[in-house]
């Protein structure tokens, strides 16, 4: 008879092995990342751009421009474009982010010359009919009268607004901003940051030296720098006050919970050590948030935090939706955990707990070439290099219960953050 | 195409492995065939209630998630209205102890009053958080109901009302767990870097002991044909109108299903689909609107829905809907569009082998179906489709006697002056 009782033994969890891209400069500045692979037949071809911004930090242009890529250039209609792509079983995605414009192409290698036609020029010829904006416009207003009926959107954006008020990070889309786009400044945006020397392209997947030439035709011969970028501009953030923010909503039923602060970004010695203290915080499903809130206590279906980088700035974040006569009480035992992380020092069992589950899961983010270009892109935008990882790793691994302690008084304070409720207050 | 290799425990357990070396983990997924389609009409929401109680330690093992965090490995569950799947991913050196943890916990559950009082607040929170404090979130405890009358689809995973939840007790998840979570009802698929050889003995190991119970049968009743056009309007507090309507259609392994859903993929996949183009591109009718079959096991219904722009009644966005749907019964479509959704189901598929878990999965499900091979002709079967068979199928799925429509409105607010 086996017994049951006795756990298999633990093996030493391996490291992870990254793949270096091979690095290009194509002459017109765009900076090329190769990452081949020859698992499947499928290419990523990802071009970002840093967004631009000038004058003002709202970001509703910035928005609409990615969006807004593929609705028309001066040779083909937005239905021609989306008939070109679909028709390949490809898929040409614009993605926004804080910090950058993306326009992703997934696709089989062998329809790669189908469709790179398209994209190239999507990004050099695109333009933006009046006709397409007003559709954007009128579908995005509609979309956003129905997210700002969501407790937990309103709470991630008065979240926001309170950490990085009138800037790029702070600032929303509202009804009125949408209204006030025009086309002239979608397509000066367009001119300024959809320029090589504005991109970087990743590549990944069955990249032949066909592909590779392909890409040399299309985006390197074929796409001029239009205009100079002025240098590049910093959103201003002022002092950060904590407190409390009520949105009151009477007939809910639930009320969701925003908590946080401004914090460390990646290329902070301390960062890796926070992300440790996060999880065991609220980092994975056995965290103490999790285990106290959800497993004990049932209040609600879930609560995480997090730690996230941005450009210019990082934060600290805590989310949860409970139930509205828990919401005192939630509040009251975050900031139990919170107390007690800077307090006590966490027990052996735990840091050898959250060590192993976070190398486990560093490894198991690896599933593909994709998720290597991921890794890559996570720490070349932080003006690091691969090396951060051996670095995080040998963190990961050493940290002890004092400094776990010490990481949370310095960064984890219940009363220096914002704590936002939307709902009830219970 | 995933490679596999298949065999079968004395107990009735079947496992499905399949070798993928390049990958440093391992996955290890256990389908129970059981959803909410097996539930009594007054204790609906119990398969998933379930789920979560699996959470909750199991016979020898007081912590089930904190053993397996300890080794570096991660895992989920979710419940549907045919299946309950459970999964574990973990570096592939640890894989003993997700046998270790899974056979536990297939050989008993450690039954306590204090988890099941906890797993009911949590899945009574669940149900408020997705369902209820959701703009639309009661759609399908509506839609459900109209569509279904007698199988038991007519309702949603989560359960019928909180109320049922409250309700559960001890002895039914005991009996519950006596009942389906046997071995000869499950289906497990080991994908990774791991070696056949090696999970055979694993296998053997940790799971030859149990008792292999027996494959509850299921005798559900089936859904009789729908002979009258169902409409119902709601009034709620959201912002925009919006309209659902679902056909009922053929079951997972009939052989027009993959034809229904190309026709959904006709209608509404991609930028280039038909009723985004004709009615939120050209004529500004809808903000958004979409096509999708369910994909369940049972007698599936094929979903359109959708939301008027500001100043478009619902009347008029269904008979805009409508027109279109008579065009895919009136007029063969040309093979360059049948071309078109079908690429882009190779490309999908393609997409779908990178990651060992999705493997996994699929493997399972199909498992479940009749026959893992089946996945591998899957691409198959949609490139067999010819235009004529989806003329045939949209005239026989598109009729107002076989719709169900839900007019979900706008409260509006009172001014009569």
């Amino acid at each position: 008879m086996i017994n049951r009782a006795l756990a298999p033994d633990l093996q030493a969890i391996d490291e992870i092995t990254l793949q270096h891209p091979e690095q290009l400069t194509f002459a017109n500045g765009l900076k090329v990342f190769i990452f081949p692979a020859e698992e499947q037949e499928l290419i990523k071809a990802e071009f970002v751009f840093r967004n631009v911004f000038e004058g003002s930090e709202n970001p509703v242009a910035n928005v609409a421009l990615g969006n807004l890529l593929k609705e028309g250039t001066s040779k083909h209609s937005s239905a021609k474009i989306a008939e070109e792509i679909d028709y390949y079983g490809a898929y040409l995605v614009p993605e926004y982010s804080f910090d950058h414009n993306a326009l992703t192409l997934y696709t089989l290698g062998k329809h790669l010359p189908s469709v790179l036609p398209m994209m190239h020029e999507v990004l050099t010829d695109a333009i933006f009919p009046e006709r397409e904006l007003n559709t954007y416009v009128r579908n995005n207003k509609q979309s956003l009268q129905i997210s700002m009926e969501k407790s937990d959107f309103l709470a991630r954006r008065k979240f926001y607004h309170e950490l990085f008020p009138e800037t790029r990070y702070g600032i929303s889309l509202t009804q009125q901003s949408l209204d006030s786009l025009d086309r002239d400044r979608v397509m000066a945006l367009y001119q300024k940051q959809i320029q090589p020397s504005n991109a970087y392209l990743f590549l990944s997947g069955k990249v032949t030296a066909a592909d590779l030439a392909l890409f040399r035709q299309y985006f390197e011969a074929q796409w001029l720098n239009q205009i100079a970028i002025d240098g590049a501009s910093f959103p201003i953030l002022p002092s950060f006050e904590p407190g409390l923010s009520l949105i009151n909503k009477t007939e809910a039923l639930q009320s969701a919970i925003r908590i946080g602060k401004r914090s460390i970004q990646r290329a902070h010695p301390d960062y890796p050590a926070l992300q440790f203290v996060n999880t065991i915080l609220g980092g994975y499903f056995g965290s103490r948030l999790m285990s106290n809130i959800r497993e004990e206590k049932g209040y609600t279906y879930s609560i995480g935090s997090a730690i996230a980088n941005l450009n210019h700035a990082g934060f600290f974040t805590i989310a949860t939706e409970v139930g509205v006569e828990y919401t005192e009480n939630t509040l009251t035992e975050i900031k139990k955990e919170m107390d007690t992380l800077q307090q006590e020092l966490v027990s052996e069992q735990e840091l050898e707990l959250v060590r192993n589950y976070m190398l486990g899961s560093m490894l198991g983010s690896l599933e593909s070439v994709f998720s290597h270009v991921d890794k890559f892109k996570s720490v070349y935008f932080s003006g690091l290099t691969l090396d951060y990882y051996a670095y995080y790793t040998d963190v990961i691994k050493t940290i002890d219960a004092e400094q776990v302690r010490n990481i949370a008084q310095q960064y984890l304070g219940y009363e220096e953050m914002a704590k936002i409720i939307v709902g009830k207050q219970g | 195409m995933i490679s596999f290799e298949k065999f079968v425990l004395d107990n009735g357990l079947k496992v499905l492995v399949h070798e993928d070396p390049l990958s440093p983990m391992a996955c290890v997924n256990i389908l129970y065939d059981v959803g909410a389609r097996d539930e009594q009409e007054d204790k609906t929401g119990f398969a998933h209630l379930f789920e979560h109680l699996m959470f909750s330690g199991s016979l020898h093992i007081p912590s089930y998630d904190q053993a397996l965090q300890r080794v570096g490995g991660e895992n989920n569950a979710f419940t549907s209205n045919d299946i309950t799947n459970y999964y574990i991913t973990l570096p592939a050196n640890n894989l003993e102890t997700a046998f270790w943890l899974e056979s536990d916990r297939m050989l008993s559950l450690a039954f306590h009053e204090q988890g099941l009082e906890v797993q009911r607040s949590v899945v009574i929170e669940e149900f408020k958080q997705r369902y209820l404090n959701q703009p639309y979130g009661d759609v399908w405890l509506k839609l459900r109901p109209m569509a279904y009358k007698v199988h038991p689809y007519r309702w949603a995973t989560i359960g019928k009302e909180i109320r049922h939840i409250e309700e559960a007790t001890l002895a039914d998840v005991k009996a519950f767990f006596a009942k389906y979570y046997v071995p000869s009802n499950a289906i497990m698929v080991v994908a990774g870097n791991v070696e056949l050889e090696q999970v055979k003995a694993l296998a053997n190991k940790w799971f030859g002991d149990i008792p292999s119970g027996e494959k509850p049968l299921r005798a559900l009743p089936a859904e009789p044909q729908q002979q009258e056009e169902r409409r119902e309007s709601c009034y709620a507090n959201v912002p925009v109108d919006s309209l659902y309507m679902a056909f009922h259609t053929v079951d997972r392994l009939h052989p027009d299903y993959q034809v229904a859903d190309l026709i959904t993929d006709v209608l509404s996949r991609g930028s280039s689909s038909r009723l985004y183009r004709s009615l939120v591109k050209e004529q500004h009718l809808f903000s958004e609107v979409n096509a999708y079959m369910m994909g369940s096991i049972d007698s599936n219904l094929l979903i359109v829905e959708g939301k008027p722009s500001e100043g478009v009644s619902l009347a008029e966005g269904e008979q805009a809907i409508w027109k279109e749907l008579e065009r895919m019964k009136n007029e063969l479509l040309s093979d360059y569009e049948l071309n078109k959704v079908k690429n882009k189901i190779e490309s999908t598929m393609v997409f779908a082998e990178l990651s060992i878990l999705d493997k996994a999965m699929n493997l399972a499900y199909y498992e479940l179906l009749g026959d893992a091979h089946s996945y591998n002709q899957e691409v198959n079967r949609y490139q067999q489709v010819q235009t004529a068979d989806i003329q045939r199928v949209a005239q026989d799925i598109f009729r107002k006697e076989n719709s169900s429509s839900l007019f979900y409105h706008k409260q509006e607010t009172l001014s009569h002056d």
